[in-house]
C-alpha cells in the first residue's frame, strides 16, 4: 500500500518543531541510561514482523535466487546460473520491454492529467466533494477497476465501443490487440489514480505561499511564465515523490493484467511481475522466480535512486 | 479558502494573484468544465457497473448503450450470492457453476479487521518507541523500519509464500493475515509523525505520578490520539480490502477466499465468448460496496488525510 497521507493535526496541541526529534529532552532527566528496556516492550511485536516478514524472506529471497527450487524436496545451490539464463531469456526482456512502455505511458498520462486538474482545483473549486468525486476509482481495488472497464471496452457490447462507432472511427479491440493492450492497462491505471494523484500535488499547491504569487505579479509576471517559473520549481518536492511513488507502483503492475489479459494477447502484457508470478507458482521454478524478483527490486532501487538524485527530490526551494 | 478574492480596492493591483479570472471569465467556465468532466469520467463508471448489474444479459447486446437496465432484473445478484440453482444461472448466461459471495465477504471482512486491528495497535506501540522514549540506537532501528517501505511486495511475496506453507497454513485465515499482523512500516512512520507533535506536559505530570510507561501509553498517548489512529485504521482497512497479490498466493480454496480473488475466479468462469456481464458487475458491486459505505460516512477524514509528502 502506498497511501501518502497526512497525520492530523495532534490533540494535545503543541507547537514542536517537525523535524529534530532530538531536540531539547525535558524527560531526560527521569532515566539516566534511557529507556531501552521499556522500548524493547513496545518494539516487540513489530520487530517480530520485520525479522520474520522483511528481514528473513530479503535475505531467503536473495538465496533462493542462486538456486534451484521446484518446492518439492530442497533448493539446489546453483551459483549464478539462474541470471545468466535471465540474460538470454527472450521472455524476460519482453516482460522488460513490455513494463517499460506500460510505466511510461502511465507517467506522462497520469502525471500530466493529475497536475493539470490539481491547478484546476486549486483554481476553481476546492470543495471536499469535488476531491472526494475525484479520489473514488482510487478507493477501488484494482480487480474491480480491471473488471469494470473490461467491460465498458469490450469489443463486442462494451459502451465505449458503442460510442467509438457513433463517431464514426472503427472499434478498438482495446484487451484482444497486441498493440493496443498495454495503452489500455495503462489507461484503466490512470483512471485510478488520477484523482488520488491530483490531490497530492493539489495539496502541494496548497503550500505555496500567496506572497510568491503576489510578488510575481507585481514584478509583472504573466500567468504562463508565473506556471512555469514559480509554481512548477516550486512544486518540485511534491512532483518528485509523486513521479517516485507511481514509477515504482507502476513497475509493479500484476493486479489488473492478471484479472483481464493474463500476459496475452501473445505476450503483449506479460508484465514482469505477472511473469515472476508464472515462473514461481504456474511453473514450480522458484529459483528462477526470485532471481527475476531480485533484478526487479534492483531495477526500482535505481529507479528510485537515479529520481531522488536528479530531481533533488529531498530539497525544497521554499525554505 | 478564498481563491477568488474579491476585486482589488486599488487599481494598481487589479487582477492581481489571478490576473485570469477577472477579465477573462469564460476561462474559469472552461476550466468548470474540464473538472466537471474529470468528475464525470471518475462516477459514471460506477453507474455503469449498477446499470448492467441490473439488466439481463440477454438484452445487453442490443441495448449496449442505454442509459437504463436493459431489461430489469436481480438475477445476477441471486447468482453472486449462490440463490439460484445452475440450470436457472446458465439460462440466465450465468456459469452453472457454484459461487458464494456470503462467504467471501465475510473471509476479507476478516482478513482486512484482523491485520487492520493488530497492525494498527503493535505499529502504535513501535511508533511511541521510536518517538516518546530515548534509547540508544533508536533512530538506527527506525530507519531499518522505514527501508522496507522500499521493497517489492513481490520480493518477499515468495519466501513469504514458502514459509506459510511450511507451516502449514495455506488456505487459511492465519495464513492469510500473519504477514500484515505486526507492523506495516507506513502505519509505524504516520504515528510517529503524530506522537512526535504531542505535548509532553501531561506525559511528565503523569510519570511525575509514577505511572509506568504502559499506563501512559494505554490512558493517555492512545486516547489523545483516537483521531489519526480511526483515519489510519481507515486507510488500512481499504488497502487490505483491496489486496489480490497475497490472497491470490495463499487463500484459492473456496473457503479461504477473499472478494478480490473471488472476483477472478468468478471472471475466469464466465462463459467464454458471452462472458456473464451482469453477474460479474453485480459482484464487482457487491466487492466494492463496504469501501464505498465506509468513504460515504467518512469521507472527509479519508480526503483530507491525503497531501502528506513527507519531505516537509
Amino acid at each position: 500500500m502506498t497511501m501518502l497521507t497526512k497525520p492530523p493535526e495532534p490533540g494535545l496541541s503543541a507547537r514542536a518543531p517537525r523535524k529534530s526529534p532530538k531536540r531539547g529532552k525535558p524527560s531526560d532527566g527521569f532515566r539516566g541510561i534511557g529507556d531501552l528496556k521499556i522500548a524493547l516492550f513496545f518494539i516487540a511485536p513489530a520487530m517480530i514482523g520485520l525479522i520474520l516478514f522483511y528481514l528473513v524472506p530479503t535475505i531467503r529471497g536473495i538465496y533462493l535466487s542462486f538456486t534451484e527450487y521446484s518446492i518439492l524436496g530442497d533448493p539446489e545451490w546453483i551459483g549464478a546460473r539462474n541470471y545468466e539464463r535471465i540474460a538470454k531469456d527472450p521472455l524476460f526482456w519482453n516482460a522488460l520491454g513490455v513494463t517499460s512502455e506500460y510505466v511510461v505511458i502511465n507517467i506522462v498520462l497520469q502525471t500530466a492529467l493529475a497536475l493539470g486538474l490539481a491547478i484546476l482545483m486549486h483554481r476553481v473549486a476546492k470543495s471536499t466533494l469535488i476531491r472526494g468525486a475525484l479520489l473514488m476509482p482510487y478507493l477501488m481495488a484494482n480487480v474491480i477497476a480491471a473488471l469494470l472497464w473490461f467491460w465498458m471496452l469490450d469489443y463486442q457490447i462494451g459502451v465505449i465501443n458503442q460510442i467509438i462507432e457513433w463517431t464514426g472511427l472503427p472499434r478498438v479491440a482495446f484487451f484482444g490487440s497486441e498493440q493496443w493492450a498495454i495503452p489500455t492497462q495503462a489507461l484503466i491505471n490512470t483512471w485510478r489514480h488520477m484523482g488520488y494523484t491530483a490531490l497530492l500535488i493539489f495539496a502541494g499547491l496548497q503550500a505555496i505561499p500567496n506572497s510568491v504569487y503576489e510578488a510575481a505579479s507585481i514584478d509583472g509576471s504573466k500567468a504562463v511564465s508565473t506556471f512555469w517559473r514559480i509554481t512548477l520549481p516550486l512544486l518540485r518536492p511534491v512532483l518528485v515523490l509523486v513521479l517516485v511513488v507511481t514509477v515504482i507502483g507502476s513497475f509493479q503492475v500484476f493486479d489488473t493484467v492478471a484479472v483481464t489479459t493474463a500476459g496475452g494477447p501473445v505476450n503483449a502484457t506479460r508484465v514482469l511481475q505477472f511473469y515472476i508470478y508464472q515462473r514461481a507458482f504456474n511453473e514450480q521454478d522458484f529459483g528462477y522466480g526470485s532471481a527475476l524478483a531480485v533484478i526487479l527490486f534492483l531495477i526500482l532501487a535505481i529507479v528510485a535512486f537515479l529520481q531522488m538524485k536528479f530531481l533533488r527530490g529531498n530539497q525544497s526551494d521554499l525554505d | 479558502m478564498t481563491t477568488l478574492t474579491p476585486p482589488p480596492a486599488l487599481p494598481k493591483n487589479a487582477g492581481r494573484r489571478r490576473p485570469l479570472s477577472r477579465p477573462f471569465n469564460w476561462r474559469r467556465a472552461i476550466a468548470l468544465t474540464l473538472l466537471a468532466l474529470a468528475i464525470a469520467v471518475s462516477i459514471l463508471p460506477f453507474y455503469w457497473v449498477l446499470r448492467t448489474a441490473l439488466s439481463s444479459n440477454g438484452s445487453l447486446a442490443a441495448n449496449s448503450a442505454n442509459l437504463l437496465p436493459a431489461d430489469f432484473n436481480l438475477g445476477a445478484f441471486k447468482r453472486v450470492f449462490g440463490l439460484q440453482s445452475a440450470s436457472e444461472a446458465i439460462a440466465e448466461g450465468g456459469s452453472g457453476a457454484s459461487i458464494n459471495f456470503w462467504q467471501y465477504l465475510w473471509n476479507s471482512l476478516l482478513f482486512s479487521g484482523i491485520t487492520t486491528a493488530c497492525a494498527v495497535f503493535f505499529s502504535s506501540m513501535a511508533a511511541y518507541a521510536f518517538s516518546r522514549l530515548r534509547w540508544k540506537g533508536r533512530d538506527a532501528v527506525f530507519s531499518l523500519f522505514l527501508a522496507t517501505m522500499l521493497v517489492p511486495p513481490i520480493f518477499t511475496a515468495l519466501p513469504n509464500f514458502l514459509l506459510i506453507k511450511n507451516l502449514g497454513l495455506l488456505n487459511s485465515m492465519l495464513g492469510l493475515v500473519l504477514p500484515y499482523l505486526f507492523m506495516t512500516p507506513f502505519a509505524i512512520f504516520f504515528m510517529r509523525q503524530f506522537f512526535l507533535n504531542m505535548s509532553r506536559e501531561v506525559e511528565e505530570a503523569a510519570m511525575l505520578d509514577g505511572a509506568k510507561h504502559w499506563r501512559i501509553f494505554f490512558q493517555i498517548i492512545m486516547p489523545n490520539a483516537a483521531a489519526p489512529i480511526a483515519t489510519l485504521a481507515l486507510l488500512t482497512f481499504m488497502g487490505q480490502w483491496n489486496e489480490y497479490f497475497w490472497p491470490l498466493l495463499v487463500g484459492t480454496s473456496e473457503e479461504s477466499r477473499v472478494l478480490t480473488v473471488g472476483l477472478g475466479v468468478f471472471k475466469s468462469q464466465s462463459p467464454q465468448g458471452a462472458p456473464d456481464w451482469s453477474g460479474l458487475m453485480a459482484a464487482t458491486l457487491v466487492s466494492a460496496t463496504p469501501v464505498l459505505i465506509l468513504f460515504a460516512i467518512f469521507g472527509k477524514r479519508i480526503v483530507n488525510s491525503i497531501g502528506f509528502n513527507g519531505t516537509k
